[in-house]
């Protein structure tokens, strides 16, 4: 980007820039893994911390812990329903914790303060690569979850409620996919752009507005990840009652 | 898999065509399957550190509180009982000790009555005696009376006639 001479060093903006690393014929992006790494570690040492000596009387951030799980279990359960979203809530809860913590990241910690050699740290969830991965992981665990509670029943979801549906079922299959990953990409990315934008054109106060509102939408995409995710496990385990 | 796997080398390649060697917003690489395996070990990690402990944590104390409530709703289902069970026996006893009342009020106005009942009859009983013994002494003491009278003008007859 161009550079000028009055800009802070965290106002900096840069798109598209990747920070390479070689792994044999490999190459990935250095600056996800980092702030993917840091993301983690905020995200154990909060269970950990939390999980360390449970009681029966909750204590300090005990509290905290359990308001989550009961958040996801209830989320998991309303979108999967009352029989398989225990094998589930696991991966929800991981997906929207680790999605929600990766955004509230990106937009809490001051990254630029970090000077890489390129591209820049931010988000995890700002990178294709991360919501992609989420994204496919998600398709996955429905077609597993599908087949291995009906078996090859489990394709009869796909002539119902008439095999007309057919097509428009395969499809489906394929813009989960894309629709997850890009709705969690375009969101963080463009929120990064505006705040990053308005703070390189007026450093003070004025991208104060954006920023909450950043905040506001990072939680509900971390929350309309893993809701959508819950609710395509629960499409797919979904007993038609006949 | 593989469409997203082509989208990453079109990515790839439309990146590369810019100045820098590579780059892009939509540059697919190795950072994708990674992530992934990233996210299952945390996945696993999360389970084993934190879904299941703090699962178990808070459905044990839902148990504890359910028990805890069935068996209070019981005990207070119990105390009710226990005391509409008393207040029925307090009512059954107030109801007794009425009846008793009225029982023993009953005879005494009873008792009450027949020894009035007797004393009068007794006291009419005596007075009749009496008014019959007066009247005897009466009589008695007018035939004596009578006599006497008799003897007595016998005597100024007998006196005076022969005279």
């Amino acid at each position: 980007m161009v550079p000028m001479p009055l800009v802070l060093p965290f106002a900096e903006l840069e798109v598209g820039q990747q920070l390479y690393w070689q792994l044999g014929n490999l190459r990935v992006h250095g600056q996800v893994f980092l702030s993917s790494w840091v993301v983690i570690g905020a995200l154990l040492a909060l269970v950990v911390l939390g999980s360390r000596k449970m009681e029966r009387d909750p204590r300090g951030v005990q509290n905290l812990l359990e308001y989550l799980w009961t958040y996801i279990r209830d989320l998991a359960r309303e979108q999967i329903g009352e029989k398989a979203y225990r094998d589930w809530l696991p991966f929800i809860g991981t997906l929207f914790l680790f999605i929600f913590v990766c955004n509230w990241g990106g937009a809490l910690i001051p990254w630029k303060i970090i000077e890489l050699p390129n591209g820049e740290l931010g988000a995890p969830t700002a990178d294709i690569n991360t919501t992609v991965a989420m994204a496919l992981l998600v398709s996955l665990s429905y077609f597993y979850a599908g087949l291995s509670r009906k078996g090859l029943r489990y394709f009869e979801y796909y002539v119902e409620p008439t095999p007309i549906m057919l097509p428009f079922k395969i499809i489906e299959d394929f813009t989960k996919p894309l629709s997850l990953s890009f709705r969690l990409f375009g969101n963080i990315l463009a929120d990064e752009l505006v705040v990053a934008v308005l703070a390189f054109l007026v450093p003070v106060i004025v991208p104060l507005p954006a920023m909450f509102l950043g905040l506001f939408t990072s939680a509900i995409q971390a929350l309309i990840f893993a809701t959508l995710a819950a609710n395509y496990i629960g499409e797919a385990v979904h007993e038609e009652s006949h | 898999m593989t469409s997203w796997l082509l989208l990453a080398t079109a990515a790839a390649a439309t990146g590369a065509a810019p100045a820098a060697p590579e780059g892009g917003l939509f540059d697919l690489d190795a950072t994708l399957p990674l992530m992934a395996v990233q996210v299952v070990l945390l996945t696993f990690i999360l389970n084993a550190l934190f879904f299941r402990p703090v699962g178990r944590a808070v459905e044990d104390r839902e148990g504890y509180i359910a028990t805890s409530k069935a068996e209070a709703k019981q005990k207070l289902a119990q105390a009710e009982r226990l005391a509409a069970d008393l207040s029925e026996q307090l009512r059954e006893a107030r109801q007794a000790a009425q009846t008793l009342i009225l029982e023993a009020e009953q005879e005494s106005d009873k008792l009450y009555r027949e020894a009035l009942a007797a004393a009068q009859a007794e006291a009419i009983s005596v007075r009749e005696q009496a008014r019959r013994v007066i009247e005897a002494e009466k009589d008695q003491a007018l035939g004596a009376l009578r006599k006497e009278a008799d003897t007595l003008g016998r005597l100024i007859v007998d006196r005076l006639l022969p005279a």
